[in-house]
This record gives structure tokens, C-alpha cells and sequence, in this order.
């Protein structure tokens, strides 16, 4: 199987995978109380255009049979149209262009102080297990897991803004390219108390893998060439580790999706998460259907990348194009 | 510096156990002259590999440590040596072929990059690295240096493994080469192939060679001296042919016995030797070997045997001289 091949097969699956996520959000959203669609519809059809209120019909296919509304849904996906928003009245498209940006900010930020975090704490325990240092990444793991994001967000907003009366959340949120220093403080708080779970988990999972390969027979071989301590710890133990840290930092960021509605929340964030929120107390279906399958792209996006990830580093799994 | 080139003395090797430290190995002893080939026989479980591991301080630590011992090379004390030193002896004057090739490379790495990685520990520019990796895998009978150069391990078959591993130790002419049953997961003709190998390249650079293996009959025509050793110790020490003609100890003579083309007569004396060593760390008293030995007397499961003089460079950790049996 040649190159060419195996990427196809990746995004005709990752197409696959999507197709069945949109065909769950359509039927969860049908399943609602109310029938979701056309009881907001009627609320919110005042507010709209007649031309407006046309394209929603067209698009999410009122009137007619389910089957049929799934299938103008889907063909206006496939034509890049997310559909419009009934509380905002603007395109779908345009409000994710919006907040996408937010949140993909926040997400950066906090997996960056994760991954240091988790690899940084998780080799320094590994290194010298049953010592002080391992107790410390312990300590840093344990109270990472136990603390929940929403708390230590709430608590960091609260005393931050009573202590020191700074809270630069409670300004407009800036884009990082019109003030990149605003919004760097903006961004970095809530990044931080994102990063600390993600720490633990990755810290939890570097310290194990790379204890058990520090027993395998080639970690020996390559103290037993004489390589300097730093060639050992890296291209030899921790390279080896690599796919486990890989894995779990993909399920992380996986996690960190959700994570992040909670936390834009309390940080008065503009992000994906804030709209979700916003689209689900205005009854705003078609942007909850939307935003849904945006979040769920990501979540398939981030699963593709661990992939291929693994597929750089270990040989392996690579297939032989013979 | 006078004295042997690698030298063993007293070593006790234990592992902690949940209350208590057993010993695994129980004082062996053992000089090797520069250039000397030796062959370290014995069961399987009798402490042939930690012995060597902990030569280059290799020992799974814990639960595995030196209990007692020194191990001197060209006279200096390894267990003191600081981290510099110690990676310079390691794979540098000491190399290791370590017992399970197939698990024994890094499987994320090309095996050249592996190769080099060691010149260019022990001082080689990256340029002089690649060509004597080159060079290397030629030398251990690898037709294709550049395929094998680079492939990475799961790629090779378990002989050009090996092969790999023997040139990984050799690449850097190190003074004394450990190979720890380099041959044991290999058929016959690549057996063959890879004796044949390292004495020629033994020969040539005038290493001293320490083969380890449970196999006294692949040793035979290789080595000049032998260490037999049995549950941590070693039993039995003399030059090749003096062993083969003449075993000074009952657990020797056990093994030529058992040797394909000894006579149908002595097959049956294996038999009576039964099939299970003892556990090492359950000795109690007495000479290790007693429940199995033919010739064992009272003062046998008292007090254990310390190697003896048995002349002619023969020595033997026995109560009864070879004309008593
Ligand atoms: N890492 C370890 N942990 C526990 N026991 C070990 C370990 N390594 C070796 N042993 C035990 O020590 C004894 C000697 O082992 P070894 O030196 O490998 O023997 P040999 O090489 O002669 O077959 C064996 O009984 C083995 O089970
Ligand atoms: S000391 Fe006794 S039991 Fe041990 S080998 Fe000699 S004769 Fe046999
Ligand atoms: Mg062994």
C-alpha cells in the first residue's frame, strides 16, 4: 500500500466518522422535548427576514419528512454552509470564525503548560523513583487530578479580582493580533488552570512509561555503550515513552474541548464553548447543531493527528510499501 | 600496570526480597589476562549473566546490587570510578553482547544510527562514525552494510541481528568483549558462522574474550580457559584441554558426559543428575551440588567445598580428589 493510498483511506474514514456524528446530533437534537426545530423556529421567526426565514426552511428542510431534513442538512454541510443563527441572525459560519480563534488560543496555551508540565514533572519523578523528586511529581499529580477546573477557576477569578482588583477578563476580550500583551493576560489564567489536570494526567503517564522502559533490554544496552546521560534519558527513554505521552496528550486535548466550555465560562471567554452555551439557553438549534459538529471535527481532527504522530515515531506501525 | 587485565574478586551479588537479601551470586572469583579467551559455563540460572552485567555495573538495581566484591580492570576499582570514567569503560574497553539480541536494540532507532551513536560516545567525528559503522558490518559478515546501515531492528533477521550486536561491541576495538550466549537463539549453521567469526576477529585485535554459555560443547574449541559455575559459584576453573580430559569436579565431568557423542554409557550418568538445579538462595549448607552428585559424603552436607588446587592450572570447589570418585 503506497502513500498516496493510505491517506485517502484516512480521510475518506475521518469523513465516515463525521458523517455518523452528524447523523447522531441530528437525531439527539429531534429526540429533545418540544421538537426542537420548529418549536424555535416559531419563536424566533418574527426576528427574521422573510428571505432569512426561506433559507432556514430550505436548510434544515421544515416542512418536510426527517429523512429528507437530515439530507438538506447534510447537503448544505457539503457545500461548506453551516446554516444561520436564530438568536444572533447571523451565519453559523461567521459566529465560528468569530470564536474558533478563542478557543483554539486557550486550547494551545493550555496543552503548551500541560505537556511541559506533565513531561517536565513526569521524567524528573521517573528519574529518581522513591526519591524526593518523585514525591513532589506525585504531589503535583495527585493535586492536578483532585482539583476540578471549574473550582480552581472560579477560586483564581474570585481572588485575583478581591486581592488584587485585576481582572483582565473583566475588559472586552482582545484578539491577539490587535493587542497581543491584553491578550496574553486574558488568556494565560484560564490556559493555566487547564494546563494543571492535563499536567497530571501527562505526568502520571511519562513517569510510568518511562520506568518501564528503563527495564527493557535496550535501555541497558545503551547505558552499556557508554552514551552520555542526556542521549540515554532522551533518545533512549523517553523517545520510547513518546507514543504513551502522544496518546495521552490527544486525550487530553480531547477532553480540553469540553474542559473549555466550563472555563470560558468563568472567564468571560469568547470561545466556541461560550457559544454553546449561549446557542443552548436561546433554544438556538441550528447553531447548537452546528457548533456540535464543529467541537466533533476537532475531537476527529486531534485522533487523526495522534496518528500520525505515532506513525513518525515508531517505525513499526509505519506500512511497508512493498 | 601488572596483574590481569579484568579482574573478579569475592563478588556477591544479592536481591532484595520482601524481608530479606538473597544472595544470587556467592563469591566468584576470576583473572583474565589481556588477550585470554575464556569461557564462563553453567545451567542456566547459575549466575552467568548477573556476573557479567555487574562488571560494567549493569545490574537491575534494586531489586538486584553487589553485595561484597571488587571488580578491578587494568587494575582500577570499577565501583569507584566516577560517571565519566564509567561511560568511557563502558563499551569503550569493556563491550557487552548481551544475551536476548531480538529485544537488545533500540526498535525507534536505525541500527546505524545505533552503531555510530557509540563511536561518537567514545570520540569519533560523525564522518569517521559512518565509515566505521560501515566498515564493521562488513567485518561481521553483513554482505549489505548500507541496507543494514539503514534499516531499523524489526526489519533484520534474528542472525543479522546479532551480528549487529557483535559489531555494535566491536566497532569501538574495546580491550575485553563479554558475550553472553551470543549464539543460544541461533540454528546451527549461524551458530557456527558467528564462533567462527569472533575468534577471527579475535585474533586479529587480541581482545580478551569472556563466552558465556550453558553449552560446554560450543566452547570446546574456542577458549583457552574455562569457569564452570554452579548455583552462584564457581566450581570448576582450568585450561580447555585439561578440563576435557581431566574434570576435577563431579559437576564437570556431569556436563562432558551429557555432551552429544559422549559414550551411550555415561549418557545414563545425566540422567542420574536429574534435570533441576538447586535455587541458589536455598542452599542452606553443604555443597550445593550434593543432592545430585553420585560420589557425595557426609562431610558433603556440612560444610561447602572452597576451590582447591587440583594441579596443572586445575582447580575444583570439591571434598574428593578425582581418584576418590
Ligand atoms: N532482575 C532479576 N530479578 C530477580 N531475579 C533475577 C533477576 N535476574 C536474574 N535473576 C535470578 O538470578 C539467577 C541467576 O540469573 P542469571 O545470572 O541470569 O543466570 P544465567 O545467566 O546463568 O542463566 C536466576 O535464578 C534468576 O532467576
Ligand atoms: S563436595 Fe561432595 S557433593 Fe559436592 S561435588 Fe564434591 S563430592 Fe559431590
Ligand atoms: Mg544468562
Amino acid at each position: 500500500m503506497n502513500v498516496v493510498t493510505a491517506i485517502v483511506r484516512r480521510i475518506l474514514s475521518i469523513l465516515v466518522t463525521l458523517l455518523g456524528v452528524s447523523v447522531i446530533i441530528f437525531v439527539i437534537l429531534r429526540l429533545l422535548p418540544g421538537n426542537a426545530v420548529s418549536a424555535s423556529m416559531g419563536v424566533s421567526e418574527g426576528l427574521l427576514s422573510k428571505a432569512q426565514v426561506a433559507a432556514l426552511n430550505q436548510y434544515y428542510g421544515v416542512g418536510q419528512p426527517v429523512l429528507e431534513q437530515y439530507f438538506s442538512w447534510l447537503h448544505a454541510l457539503l457545500h461548506g454552509n453551516l446554516g444561520v443563527s436564530l438568536s444572533q441572525q447571523k451565519s453559523v459560519s461567521y459566529l465560528v470564525g468569530l470564536d474558533l480563534p478563542v478557543t483554539l488560543e486557550l486550547a494551545f496555551f493550555s496543552m503548551v503548560l500541560g505537556v511541559l508540565i506533565g513531561v517536565g514533572f513526569g521524567m524528573w519523578s521517573a528519574l529518581h523513583p522513591g526519591r524526593w523528586q518523585d514525591n513532589i511529581g506525585q504531589v503535583v499529580a495527585v493535586v492536578g487530578l483532585a482539583i476540578p477546573a471549574f473550582v480552581l477557576g472560579q477560586s483564581l477569578v474570585v481572588y485575583m479580582s478581591t486581592k488584587f482588583h485585576y481582572f483582565p477578563s473583566s475588559l472586552t476580550f482582545v484578539g491577539f493580533f490587535s493587542n497581543p500583551w491584553l491578550n496574553f493576560q486574558q488568556i494565560i489564567f484560564p490556559s493555566i488552570v487547564l494546563s494543571l489536570g492535563i499536567g497530571a494526567a501527562i505526568l502520571r503517564t511519562t513517569r510510568g512509561a518511562v520506568l518501564e522502559v528503563s527495564g527493557l533490554n535496550f535501555a541497558r544496552t545503551a547505558l552499556g555503550k557508554g552514551v552520555s546521560r542526556r542521549a540515554f534519558v532522551w533518545r533512549h527513554l523517553f523517545l520510547n515513552s513518546l507514543t504513551a505521552v502522544v496518546t495521552m496528550s490527544g486525550i487530553q486535548l480531547g477532553y480540553l474541548l469540553g474542559g473549555t466550555v466550563i472555563i470560558e465560562r468563568i472567564f468571560v471567554l469568547p470561545g466556541m464553548g461560550n457559544l454553546l452555551i449561549t446557542a443552548i439557553k436561546n433554544q438556538d438549534y441550528p447553531l447548537v447543531q452546528s457548533v456540535t459538529l464543529v467541537f466533533a471535527a476537532g475531537f476527529v481532527i486531534v485522533n487523526m493527528l495522534v496518528d500520525l504522530a505515532y506513525s513518525l515515531i515508531d517505525p513499526r506501525t509505519r506500512r511497508r510499501s512493498a | 600496570m601488572s596483574g590481569p587485565l579484568l579482574e573478579i574478586r569475592d563478588l556477591h551479588i544479592g536481591i532484595a526480597r520482601r524481608h530479606r537479601n538473597d544472595e544470587i551470586v556467592r563469591g566468584v572469583d576470576l583473572a583474565i589476562e589481556a588477550g585470554e579467551k575464556w569461557g564462563i559455563v553453567g545451567e542456566s540460572g547459575s549466575g552467568k549473566t548477573l556476573t557479567m552485567l555487574s562488571v560494567l555495573r549493569l545490574l537491575a538495581s534494586p531489586p538486584l546490587s553487589v553485595l561484597r566484591g571488587e571488580i578491578r580492570f587494568d587494575g582500577e576499582d570499577l565501583a569507584h570510578v566516577d560517571d565519566r570514567r564509567l561511560r568511557e569503560v563502558r563499551g569503550g574497553d569493556i563491550a557487552m553482547v548481551y544475551q536476548d539480541p531480538m529485544t537488545s536494540l533500540n526498535p525507534l532507532l536505525r541500527v546505524g544510527r545505533q552503531l555510530e551513536e557509540t563511536l561518537k560516545a567514545h570520540g569519533a567525528s560523525p564522518a569517521q562514525a559512518q565509515a566505521r559503522t560501515r566498515d564493521v558490518l562488513r567485518q561481521v559478515g553483513l554482505s549489505d552494510p548500507e541496507r543494514v546501515r539503514t534499516s531499523y531492528p524489526h526489519q533484520l533477521s534474528g542472525g543479522m541481528i546479532q551480528r549487529v550486536m557483535i559489531a555494535m561491541a566491536l566497532a569501538t576495538s574495546p580491550r575485553v568483549l563479554i558475550a553472553d550466549e551470543p549464539t543460544t537463539a541461533l540454528d546451527v549453521t549461524i551458530q557456527r558462522q558467528i564462533l567462527e567469526l569472533v575468534t577471527a576477529l579475535q585474533a586479529s585485535t587480541g581482545m580478551a574474550v569472556l563466552w558465556v554459555t550453558h553449552d560446554l560443547g560450543v566452547v570446546a574449541s574456542l577458549v583457552d580457559k574455562v569457569a564452570v559455575m554452579y548455583a552462584g559459584r564457581i566450581v570448576e576453573k582450568a585450561h580447555t584441554t585439561r578440563l576435557f580430559e581431566h574434570p576435577t569436579h563431579p559437576y564437570t565431568k556431569a556436563l562432558l558426559e551429557s555432551l552429544p557423542g559422549a559414550g551411550s554409557a555415561h549418557r545414563s550418568a545425566l540422567h542420574q543428575i536429574g534435570s533441576t538445579p538447586p535455587d541458589p538462595t536455598r542452599l542452606g549448607a553443604g555443597c550445593p551440588f550434593r543432592e545430585r552428585c553420585p560420589y557425595a559424603v557426609d562431610q558433603c552436607a556440612s560444610s561447602e567445598p572452597a576451590l582447591m588446587d587440583r594441579g596443572q592450572g586445575s582447580f575444583a570447589a570439591c571434598w574428593k580428589e578425582p581418584s576418590q570418585w
